[in-house]
């Protein structure tokens, strides 16, 4: 063969090479464009909800605080959110509030709202004043003269008004100011404990531990003592999934494994019940197991004991099959008995995989647990889609995220820290 | 074990010279040692139980239903949806169409999330790589970050990014991305830890950029493993993604949750949709099973009919 065949050889075959590996590039985005037009990404841009986004976004990191006056019996009512949880009792208002024959709020920056006997009115620094005279007549507002600025909107049943210091609705029957203030509300007590606002030394000073710790554990709006439970419960769930699935598929395992089997036809029927377990979903057994049991963290733990005993089974009947012989020819030499060949011939040398999958699968497990709680009703996975249905407390929905996030990552350092403490022994 | 009989020999033999006293102290040392032992194992073990059982009785106190009152009827609702599937087989292969391309929807939320997740874990897991990195600075950050994406749950991100988006195909595959990039980053920069750092001081020295040092010397070293690893992120991620779709994202779980809902007498088409999810489980893992076989131990080992 010559050199000139060799070269034109050589170059064909890179030519080939290069037109191979542009192919991959190349498949993959076609893919990708496939994709999307049939999850129609161009449509999105109509779907996504801009308001949405900023209720999201503000509500994480803010709560607003409604004062709400009935224009029929001039009562006025504050509450955080506007909910009965968060409401003060009659009688008492944040420093901002001055109630009496007139209410005077301040929204800060030189806004404030005055609802007096007839009229409402509002004080708008750089515009004007806004006053209103709401009756069955209508809201009957008088505007400073000149255009009527975007952030009004206004009609004669219903007045709008939203600047950055607050909102201010006025409609026949109400009229209704939002604050909105950072950080989250009444985290640690709500109003109705004689402990909201103390700081922390002022705590301490009280000396009365049981009690605030009670009025904070049992705080109607951010319900610690359920939100624990949930935890527990979502830890439970992977707790009890895992092992009791490791301690199911031990056995199984050893019937599933080729030298420790004699019987074919088990060792198929084990496997194929591995593969079925594995098959039919985390999802299905969710399904079918809540029918039986309701929902709940045993649905949850049931639905991941079966499935890991697939998995389980399956990795464990092939670790039993890779265990080296000399061992246990080495304990059968002394005379031990079979079942003291197993425990001391194979036990020790599988062991350590055994548990670092098992320990892998305990961190991986309490996600599943959440997603699970999620479908059939249980742990924390209940408490975020509850909150994210209702569509208004996203503080919580941040607060369970955050949680989640905790919980997943100290059980990953949790297991990590096991494995190595169990398998290397320091 | 090992570490406790060496414990025992050092100690003994500090005491052979010391009293001189031979077989009876090692022995007698050996045999406390494994009491001490044997009694620390059972105690954990002691242990151990009480929570899993302790654990199980909690659990079934606040479960709505319990244990012993459900476990007869375990198999009532299978066979329910069994045995109208199999009275009106005959419309079986209808709903397998009807619902092909649901699962078709299931099927390509997966592997788009793989896809894109696997090209941004590629990315980072060289950006978190000691010794691949181009700024050491960034290894820890990424790594924080590669930590984070994996500890949330995808159903966390599907449920706000449908609160966002609306429903359909594109917060469920967010949400997987997400998910796998986290996952798959991890299992990428350990990959490329074990990866030999030769070629790429062999390209440094004719003077290849970063970008080129990367593709020519190390891809080529870790593409097998790499690849292996994302097609059993994609078994995982169809799971995903039919639970996905049962929480409202779209595909064959959406569907299924609305047959469901139907109530008894009309299972036969969630009967339909829960063969079609058990059988799209079973071929992927299948074949994903063989392919990676292949990948990780060469063509040979999986013609040679190795066990997959």
């Amino acid at each position: 063969m010559t050199t000139a065949v060799l070269k034109s050889d050589t170059t064909a075959l890179f030519r080939r090479k290069r037109l191979g590996t542009l192919a991959w590039p190349v498949l993959i985005a076609a893919y990708i464009v496939y994709v999307f037009f049939a999850f129609d990404v161009p449509g999105l841009a109509d779907r996504i909800s801009v308001k949405n986004m900023q209720t999201l976004v503000a509500d994480s990191y803010s709560y607003k605080t409604h004062v709400t006056r009935d224009n029929r019996s001039a009562e006025v009512s504050i509450a955080i959110e506007g909910e009965r949880k968060g409401a003060y009792a009659p009688g008492t208002s944040p420093d901002w509030v001055a109630l009496g024959e007139e209410t005077v709020i301040d929204l800060g920056e030189g806004h404030i709202v005055t609802f007096g006997p007839d009229t409402v009115s509002y004080n708008i620094p750089d515009y004007g004043l806004i006053t209103a005279q709401p009756g069955s007549s209508g809201v009957n507002a008088t505007l400073p003269t000149g255009q009527t600025p975007d952030w009004i909107s206004a009609s004669k049943n219903r007045m709008a008004i939203t600047t950055d210091a607050g909102r201010l609705t006025i409609t026949r029957n109400r009229s209704e100011v939002f604050k909105y203030s950072g950080g989250w509300e009444l985290f640690f007590f709500t109003l109705d404990s004689p402990y909201h606002g103390m700081s922390f030394g002022q705590l301490v000073g009280t000396g009365e531990y049981a009690a605030i710790w009670q009025d904070f554990w049992r705080n109607k709006m951010w319900r610690h003592y359920d939100v624990a439970w949930a935890l527990f419960e979502t830890l439970l769930m992977a707790f009890l999934g895992t092992f009791g699935a490791a301690l199911i598929a031990l056995p199984l395992g050893f019937v599933a494994a080729r030298n420790f089997s004699p019987l074919g036809s088990l060792r198929f029927a084990a496997r194929r019940l591995f593969d079925l377990l594995r098959g039919v979903d985390g999802l299905i057994w969710t399904i079918v197991l809540s029918r039986a049991f309701g929902p709940g963290p045993l649905t949850g733990a049931l639905a991941i004991l079966l499935t890991d005993t697939g998995t389980f089974g399956k990795i464990f009947s092939e670790a039993l099959e890779n265990v080296d012989g000399k061992q246990i020819e080495g304990i059968t030499s002394t005379g031990a008995k079979p079942l003291q060949r197993y425990r001391f011939g194979v036990i020790p040398q599988i062991t350590p995989i055994l548990l670092s999958q098992v320990l892998y699968y305990l961190e991986s497990n309490t996600r599943s647990a959440t997603i699970i709680g999620a479908i059939t009703g249980g742990g924390i996975g209940l408490l975020l889609t509850q909150a994210i249905a209702t569509q208004k407390d996203w503080e919580e929905v941040s607060y369970y995220i955050i949680l989640i996030i905790l919980m997943v990552m100290a059980m990953d350092t949790l297991s990590g820290w096991l494995r190595r403490r169990l398998i290397k022994g320091t | 074990m090992r570490r406790g009989l060496q414990f025992v020999f050092g100690g003994t033999m500090a005491e052979l010279t010391a009293t001189g006293d031979s077989r009876q102290g090692i022995e007698a040392a050996y045999m406390a040692q494994m009491r001490h032992k044997r009694i620390l194992n059972l105690i954990g073990i002691l242990i151990f139980a009480a929570l899993l059982i302790g654990g199980f009785q909690a659990a079934d106190n606040r479960n709505a239903g319990g244990f012993w009152d459900g476990l007869p009827n375990v198999l009532d609702f299978p066979g329910d949806v069994l045995s109208e599937a199999w009275e009106r087989s005959q419309l079986l292969p209808g709903y397998f169409i009807k619902y092909l391309p649901s699962l078709l929807e299931t099927i390509n939320i997966a592997a788009a999330a793989t896809l894109i997740g696997a090209l941004i874990a590629f990315c980072m897991a060289l950006l978190a790589t000691r010794g691949l990195a181009p700024a050491p600075w960034l290894i820890a950050p990424v790594r924080r970050t590669l930590d984070i994406l994996r500890a949330v749950p995808e159903i966390v991100i599907a449920l706000v990014l449908i609160f966002l988006l609306g429903g359909g195909p594109v917060p469920a595959m967010i949400a997987i991305a997400l998910h796998t990039i986290g996952a798959l980053g991890k299992l990428f920069s350990e990959v490329n830890e074990n990866a030999s750092l030769q070629p790429v001081e062999g390209l440094q020295s004719t003077g290849a950029s970063w970008m080129q040092r990367m593709l020519l010397g190390v891809v080529p070293q870790v593409a097998p493993n790499y690849l292996s690893y994302a097609l059993l992120r994609f078994e995982i991620n169809i799971r995903a993604s039919a639970i996905l779709g049962f929480v409202g994202a779209g595909g064959i779980g959406y569907d299924l949750r609305n047959t469901m809902s139907w109530g008894q007498g009309k299972f036969d088409e969630a009967a339909a949709i829960f063969l079609l999810l058990f059988a799209t489980i079973v071929i992927v893992d299948q074949l994903s099973g063989v392919a990676r076989n292949r990948l990780t131990h060469g063509k040979a080992f999986a013609d040679k009919g190795a066990v997959i």
